[in-house]
């Protein structure tokens, strides 16, 4: 398997070492403690793991088995064959880090591009090379603006629309900052308009947070929202979905700070949840504060462009408990992976397949406002997600429509609960037009009986 | 060679993938939110996958030959878990779909978190930190809250040995602790009275890795995790470094009262580069309330032919969530498949393999490196990369001058407490033809270092690039070679 | 490069010249020497902090290392070399002239009989390199 020594590699091995058995390794370890006996089952061959995991794999439903109208945060895109391919090759699969860029020219290049593939689409000036995901890359966004202010503005303003697991995650970072209030997510208004935070923010603000879409996927234009936050001096970053960048106007046109997002509709598998991408892009300015790795250009000593990991002097392996952050590694295989899907689909394809989001989504929303008892409440302009209330909890509502092998949309109620009988609908380029036909027909019959 | 950019080799008009034509009206866009400019390649499928293909042979990988990166236990990555990660039935499973569709996928996530509480000894684990760091936040917070519950709150100083990971330091300022450092004595271990010096009614916590940074099982182990406990502090277990201890010893029984794993270190998850990682984090008994949320629980235990119904808890003290969702779920898998094929008698035999392995690389090279702590290591050990007959070579000459002997260097520089630090750590899947090779390579250089030092100061030779200016890096900063134009 | 007689040398590395009451401060050569090629300032202060000794008032970054850089008095700030934060190679070329950082009005002018004349300075950096 995968362990190569036999008999006597182990006996000539022990015998240069000047041991007698294997057990002379480990004489360090409190005895007593030694050699638990571990409740778990025996070894099994890879024919039997294989076959025990299709077993509990065949015990889910998957997209396969099910039309897709869930998003909230994770969408279900199609990925085309050449993004897995390239992942999978054990060159870029099994090497790490690129500490030593001798020998590691491919990851850092990736990462290069992916970097500028991501300041091209979010319209800013730098990205750096991924967080772990978009819950992750905001509580980053909020570290930085943090520490830009020395900790001198104790305010975070974040959007009722921010995803409600990215709000929580900013939450739990900041839990040892006993000065720091984080506010305005609170609304009661059923989907306060963001300029409602604008009252929030004042000379103590750090940070003012939204989304582009929103998390009811709704979509402004933010530009003089944030002239107006900057007057206060507070710094604006925004989350986006990036899929939806392919024809929306980018985030950096309206003069956010910063930009982060989840990367997962670039070319990354649902996979219940993860591991997904956290972009993150910002002006030129803000670099040194920028959590995460950073690749640029260089040269080597014949003058050949190359590419290194590069103001590593700000990172925790250096400046310790100085660093802001303690993040190591970015995504790696996962932001190749979105450095392939961008390559394959390029402009003229991101641009498509945000088109096709964009109209399905539409079509889906006129079908339903045609019906009684249902309405579209996300009163605003969208992209490929919209707020629709139904006649039934939405729990309820979802659980019949297994039986018609859909996976409905999100419950709202369960984050926001005077969003009740509210469902968020995603519409992908994966469904067709006689999909959400059929979407919207059981839709209508779960709800009439 | 330089291989140019995907934006350099983009010509207008090319495309890669073709969706369908829409099958629905098209619907009109507010004009003041439409894109005018996407400023992205226009490639050819072809062009993207060769692309790609000669960008990956710029790399050195496990699957290429010898990576002894020191603390990053680089070893084989079993492509039977790339297939499992795949199914379809695990892939394509969202992570909002109601529970009783998902099964499958909470089986396995509980299944692992017994298995990883099993391995370790602790009495309950969380899934969800994205990687080691993060895995270490969630511990440092856990500890935090403890305190905070208890109403001890003037517990504000988290001790970590000079020989700690700087994630270490890093994690405990972000969450708030000052961080007070305690020494390493003469033998690697901690040295006890500066730990008793620094522990009183203000200490949260002590941060241990163990084996530690310098590939030492900590000697004086019990007699730490007692002192911190005394103190009325919390021992917070780094477990980068678990590969050497499966089956041989649980940090939970050791005492340690939370401890992160790295799934891409011990479990064999691959490192892709740099990530994704993978640290879920365990804990004992008295911390199991802090735990993130949500961790999957059994809602209905079995009955009859009915397995049992499992479900998402939130623990009743919670910290919180640590990300969206419920953590590296595909690393998870592969993790789970590589424990069941190695079982309860097995995993033993990876700790075996990676000590083994380590103490005969090192036996292969001591007469010719200075070893900083001669004794028996665990899975890593620690040579100084330079030499008193050769003053001007330093560790990075010894590291560059490995690849032209096509083996990838080891980690340098760390940890900080030793002088031009070579950490070397071999991992249970070497086997023993490929160490004497690299050994062989070892003492070559050391040669070379006295006799021809030039050779090593021009290191590397045999790489696709040489040595790259790094101050020009940092000083011109450029991080993309998309340049924003101002539109309008 | 020798450390100049007519300055004041910190434990820490950075040196302090008075003038009547203010007290120009900048880091040795020594420290310049360890860091190697800075490629980064960053001040940690403003005009009128009020700051105190062992204060971190600037950040040095080159690619190996970060650095802060401390006060060796306390006082009150009065000036910062701007043309630092463009022209940060003159840390490496220029430690004792074009390269100071921070000018401070001396609160407690006695802390400067606390440190280190240039001969002390030196022997206490040949005792490091040893």
């Amino acid at each position: 398997m995968f362990i190569p020594h036999s008999d006597s590699d182990k006996s000539e091995m022990l015998e240069k070492i000047g041991l007698k058995s294997i057990k002379d390794l480990f004489k360090d370890v409190p005895e007593k403690y030694r050699y638990p006996d571990l409740n778990l089952p025996e070894a099994i061959s890879e024919m039997e793991a294989l076959q025990n995991l299709k077993d509990l794999a065949d015990v889910n439903f998957s997209t396969d088995d099910m039309l897709c109208f869930m998003g909230a945060g994770a969408y279900n895109h199609y990925i085309p064959a050449a993004v897995d391919s390239i992942i999978t090759r054990g060159e870029f699969l099994t090497a790490y880090t690129p500490y030593q860029p001798e020998v590691s020219q491919g990851t850092l290049q990736a990462i290069f591009e992916y970097q500028s593939l991501i300041a091209a689409l979010t319209g800013m000036e730098v990205s750096n090379a991924s967080h772990y995901d978009g819950a992750t890359a905001a509580a980053e966004a909020c570290v930085l603006a943090y520490h830009n202010f020395r900790g001198k503005r104790n305010k975070f303003v974040l959007s009722k629309g921010l995803h409600p697991q990215y709000r929580e995650t900013i939450q739990t970072y900041f839990q040892g900052y006993e000065n720091l209030k984080i506010v305005g997510f609170d609304n009661p208004s059923q989907m306060p308009n963001d300029d409602d935070l604008l009252n929030l923010v004042d000379l103590d603000t750090a940070i003012v947070y939204v989304q582009y879409p929103d998390f009811f996927g709704r979509i402004r234009d933010f530009t003089k929202f944030v002239e107006q936050v900057h007057e206060k001096g507070a710094l604006v970053a925004v989350s986006v979905n990036p899929m939806a960048l392919g024809m929306l106007k980018p985030p950096g046109e309206f003069g956010v700070d910063i930009v982060t997002g989840e990367g997962q509709p670039l070319g990354i598998p649902l996979s219940f949840g993860g591991p997904y991408l956290g972009l993150f892009a910002t002006k030129k300015e803000f670099v040194r504060k920028l959590a995460g790795r950073l690749v640029g250009e260089t040269v080597d000593k014949e003058g050949r462009k190359g590419y290194v990991l590069t103001l590593t002097a700000r990172e925790q392996h250096i400046r310790r408990e100085k660093a802001t952050s303690n993040i190591c590694t970015n995504q790696g295989l996962i932001a190749l992976a979105a450095t392939v899907y961008l390559s394959l689909l390029g402009k003229h394809g991101l641009e498509q397949v945000a088109r096709l989001n964009f109209d399905k989504a539409h079509y889906a929303a006129t079908q339903f406002n045609q019906l009684n008892d249902f309405e579209v409440v996300s009163n605003s302009p969208f992209f490929n997600e919209f707020v629709l209330k139904c006649p039934l909890p939405v729990e309820e509502i979802n659980a019949l429509l297994l039986d018609y092998d859909i996976l409905g949309g999100y419950d709202l109620s369960k984050d926001y609960p005077e969003l009740e009988n509210c469902m968020l609908v995603a519409v992908t380029e994966a469904v067709s037009k006689d999909d959400i036909d059929y979407f919207v027909s059981s839709l209508q019959e779960v709800c009439h009986g | 060679m330089v291989e140019a950019t995907i934006f350099e080799i983009s010509s207008p008009g090319r495309i890669g993938v073709k969706y369908p034509e829409s099958d629905v009206p098209s619907f009109e866009l507010p004009a003041e939110l439409e894109r005018r400019h996407l400023p992205l390649p226009e490639v050819a499928e072809l062009d993207v996958v060769r692309h790609f293909t000669r960008l990956s042979k710029l790399n050195y990988s496990i699957d290429s030959g010898f990576y002894p990166l020191g603390s990053c236990t680089m070893k084989y990555n079993p492509r039977i878990n790339e297939v499992t990660a795949r199914l379809s039935g695990f892939a394509k499973t969202h992570p909002l779909q109601p529970v009783d569709t998902v099964q499958g996928n909470l089986a396995l996530m509980y299944e692992l978190q017994e298995w990883l509480a099993e391995i370790s000894g602790f009495s309950a684990i969380t899934l969800q930190p994205a990687a080691g760091a993060q895995g270490e936040y969630t511990g440092v917070l856990i500890i935090r809250a403890y305190h905070k519950d208890r109403g001890d709150t003037k517990r504000t100083k988290m001790i970590i040995p000079d020989s700690a990971h700087g994630t270490n330091p890093a994690s405990s300022s972000m969450s708030g602790f000052d961080v007070v450092h305690c020494a390493t004595n003469e033998h690697g271990n901690i040295d006890l009275d500066s730990l008793r010096a620094v522990c009183d009614d203000t200490t949260a916590g002590l941060m241990l890795t163990n084996p530690n940074t310098l590939g030492l099982f900590e000697q004086g182990i019990s007699e730490v995790i007692e002192i911190v406990h005394q103190a009325g502090g919390l021992v917070y277990g780094d477990g980068a470094n678990l590969n050497a201890l499966l089956g041989i010893t649980r940090p939970g029984d050791l005492g340690i009262d939370i401890m992160h794993f790295n799934l891409h270190k011990t479990f064999s998850t691959p490192h892709g580069g740099g990530g994704p990682g993978s640290g879920p984090v365990g804990v004992a008994s008295h911390l199991v309330d802090f735990l993130p949320c949500p961790v999957v629980g059994i809602l209905e235990p079995a009955s009859g032919d009915f397995p049992p119904f499992y479900g998402f808890v939130e623990p009743a003290k919670s910290i919180g969530r640590m990300k969206a969702f419920y953590g590296h779920f595909g690393m998870v898998i592969r993790a789970y498949t590589y424990i069941s094929m190695y079982g309860k008698h097995g995993l033993r035999e990876i700790a075996e393999g990676a000590v083994l392995n380590a103490n005969y690389l090192m036996a292969l090279v001591n007469k010719h490196y200075k070893v900083a702590y001669p004794r028996i290591c665990m899975h890593e050990f620690v040579v100084e990369g330079h030499w008193p007959n050769a003053p001007e070579v330093i560790a990075l000459d010894v590291s560059k001058r490995l690849m032209d002997y096509n083996f990838h260097p080891p980690t340098n520089y760390f940890p900080l407490i030793v002088p031009e630090a070579l950490m070397i750590e071999p991992t249970e899947t070497e086997n023993k033809e490929t160490l004497e090779l690299f050994a062989d390579a070892l003492i070559k250089i050391s040669d070379e270092a006295v006799n021809n030092p030039q050779l090593l100061k021009d290191a590397p030779h045999n790489t696709p690039i040489g040595r790259l200016d790094e101050v020009k890096a940092a000083k011109d900063l450029v991080l993309c070679c998309w340049i924003p134009e101002k539109e309008n | 490069m020798k450390n100049p007689q007519d300055l004041k040398y910190a434990k820490t590395d950075e040196w302090v010249k008075v003038e009547g009451n203010t007290a120009t401060i900048g880091v040795s050569d020594y420290a310049q020497s360890q860091l190697s090629d800075i490629v980064y300032l960053e001040f940690l202060v403003e005009p009128d902090d009020e700051i105190k000794k062992g204060a971190s008032i600037v950040t040095l970054e080159s690619v190996k290392a970060a650095a802060d850089v401390s006060s060796p008095v306390s006082g009150r700030v009065v000036a910062l070399n701007d043309s630092l934060s463009d022209e940060f190679e003159s840390i490496n070329t220029d430690p004792f002239g074009k390269a100071w950082m921070v000018k401070v009005e001396l609160s407690d002018p006695s802390e400067m009989d606390g440190l280190m004349s240039a001969d002390e300075y030196s022997a206490f950096c040949d005792d490091r390199e040893h």
